[in-house]
């Protein structure tokens, strides 16, 4: 009971610390021209980043462009050389795209404000990325630490970090792996492990204030890369029957597939939107979960702009309480998206490897 | 004609708050429904409410996804 | 519309980290870990099962014992009571010739008595008609000094030895 108390005093203390710090980032913002906006806070939140903002710091990050005009790779430089819309090496930042601005400071625009000038492809390490590479760190780290255990105390309890995980680790083999995919998990557990604690960790770091912010499964891009592997891994394991299902569907009337292949299409479309919507619901479940906290923070400037501080501090009260309980319900989502998310893949695997018995179709 | 476009553009931007809200309704009374029954037949076999659980949560989840079709189109609209 | 746009650089990266991680995680942290797992689980089901037979073993082991127990006592009981009977029997049987030998001894002191009880009747019948010679031949001698008495007796004899 104490031990329930003194954390939910330590959320509340880091979420309201939390704000007053989102409070003083956002103060020149505010002062800069006295509108607050919220829609562009908590995109500019949400979307990627060549900074980390820790507070008032600003982390540069390093920029790696590959320009087929300029000879391929170009850098690594900070980013620090591209703030306020600098030009350096002729590359210029706007908005967290990079462009070609040759030797001019003003890109080139049309005349309804859009950019036209060349957009060299920017591997640069973003704030997502070294969310990722934090990520893998951080799994190769503890696993590491677990794996060692195993080998260190062969035949004995776990301890430690690997009585922390081990759970984890039986709950996905046995109620992910096992009931979802059949007698050939094990193919696939590798994979299903990686993929849940990739998610549950990159959550989980999304969840973490003052380390600036990292919003890396809330990104689409990671989200599509998982996908794509859960996608792929799903077509190249899948047997004859799997196939044949997608290609004549069986116990279908035949005017279902012929002259039109009516079945077909619809079961390509389920091919191909499976990992679509995987992809999708992971981003936007994340994503939303960041917009939602960052909305009750923002309802706080909202206020004060409105009706002064002290209209701001009135609300702060009711806006702290909800971000504490959505930063719950975040813990919570955190978890169960990698479990969605590693449950479908292997229920994808699952059908993927499936030995269909064709008389009871 | 500009004002045209500004009404257009609200216009759009409506359309697109709407769509989301009917999605979300939509989700909404489909995830309802899943975890009324879920609960339902948990009651009355409790002895397999694990099962229960599980298939709940991919259900559940599968109905997400249609749904963030929905609000991603929406959200496409808006700032598109 | 950024949002929903991936970038091509957190791809590349993402795509180069999950799939390195994935790699080294495969390699030396999964099997063994899953392979550990499996072991223990193994062993662990083992052990049960070893349990339970030794349980049986057991069971089996106590119903022998149990057997044998009953065995034993049957066998105990039946000992005390042939060494009862025997008692019993060994009893009878020294009661028996106990009572026999004194038959016997009585019997044969009665004879003895008996025999004795003879011997000294027959001494005292011959004492007895030696004494009574003696009293007779006294009495005839003295009778005999008497001839008219005689006379008369004989007389009588001869009158009486008519009759019969």
């Amino acid at each position: 009971m104490n031990q329930t108390k003194a954390m939910f005093l330590a959320v509340f203390v880091l979420v309201v610390t939390s704000g007053a710090a989102f409070a003083s980032n956002k103060a020149e913002n505010s002062a800069a021209n006295n509108d607050f906006n919220p829609g562009d806070v908590i995109i500019h939140h949400v979307l990627d980043n060549h900074e980390i903002h820790i507070g008032n710091f600003h982390i540069p990050l390093p920029i790696i462009l590959w320009d087929n005009s300029n000879g391929g790779l170009v850098g690594p430089f900070s980013s620090h050389h591209l703030a306020d819309g600098a030009n350096y090496k002729g590359y210029v930042m706007s908005h967290e795209k990079i462009y070609f601005a040759g030797t001019s400071n003003e890109l080139v625009r049309d005349a309804e404000g859009h950019i036209l000038a060349p957009k060299p492809l920017d591997f640069s390490i973003t704030k997502s990325v070294v969310g990722v590479f934090v990520t893998a760190i951080l799994l190769l780290v503890i696993f590491g630490a677990v794996a060692k255990g195993y080998k260190k105390r062969e035949g004995q309890a776990p301890k430690g970090i690997q009585s922390a995980m081990e759970p984890l680790i039986v709950f996905v083999r046995d109620e992910i792996a096992k009931p979802s995919i059949g007698a050939k998990y094990e193919r696939f557990l590798p994979f299903l492990l990686t993929v849940f604690f990739f998610i549950w960790i990159a959550n989980l770091l999304g969840l973490i204030p003052f380390i600036g912010g990292f919003n890396v499964t809330g990104n689409i891009a990671v989200a599509l890369v998982l996908a794509l592997l859960t996608f792929i891994i799903t077509a190249a394991s899948g047997n004859k029957d799997y196939w044949m299902h997608i290609l004549w569907t069986p116990g279908v009337p035949w005017w279902l597939k012929v002259p039109i292949p009516l079945m077909f299409i619809i079961e390509f479309i389920g091919f191909l939107s499976k990992p679509i919507v995987l992809m999708l619901r992971l981003f936007a479940n994340i994503t939303a979960g960041h917009i939602i906290i960052l909305a009750f923070v923002s309802l706080i400037f909202i206020f004060n702009n409105l009706y002064g501080s002290a209209g701001g501090f009135g609300v702060s009260v009711v806006s702290v309480v909800f971000s504490i309980f959505m930063f719950c319900i975040e813990l919570l989502v955190a978890f169960l998206q990698a479990y969605v998310f590693t449950l479908l893949s292997a229920l994808y695997f699952g059908s993927a490897v499936e030995e269909h018995a064709h008389e009871n179709h | 004609m500009e004002l045209l476009t500004i009404l257009l553009e609200g216009l759009a931007h409506m359309g697109a708050g709407i769509g989301a809200g009917i999605a979300v309704i939509g989700a909404g009374l489909g995830i309802g429904r899943i975890g009324g029954s879920a609960l339902e037949s948990m009651a009355r076999q409790p002895e397999v409410s694990g099962d229960i659980r599980a298939n709940m949560i991919v259900a559940a989840a599968l109905v997400e996804g249609a749904a963030f079709f929905g609000i991603i189109v929406c959200l496409l609209i808006a700032l598109g | 519309m950024e949002l929903l746009t991936p970038s091509i650089g957190l791809v590349f990266w993402m795509s180069l980290a999950f799939l390195i991680v994935l790699f080294i995680l495969r390699k030396f942290a999964w099997s063994g870990i899953l392979k550990a797992l499996k072991d223990r689980e193994d062993f662990i089901e083992r052990s049960l099962k070893s349990a339970e037979e030794a349980k049986a073993q057991m069971s089996t082991l106590k119903a022998e014992n149990e057997e044998l127990l009953a065995e034993a006592r049957s066998e105990r009981e039946s000992i005390l009571r042939e060494a009862k009977e025997m008692r019993d029997k060994i009893l009878a049987d020294a009661k028996m010739s106990a009572t026999e030998e004194g038959n016997r001894l009585i019997s044969a002191a009665r004879g003895e008595i008996e025999k004795e009880k003879n011997q000294a009747l027959s001494d005292i019948k011959r004492q007895v008609g030696e004494i009574s010679l003696e009293i007779a031949e006294l009495v005839i001698r003295k009778e005999l000094s008497d001839k008219g008495a005689q006379e008369a007796l004989v007389a009588e004899h001869l009158s009486k030895a008519q009759i019969n």
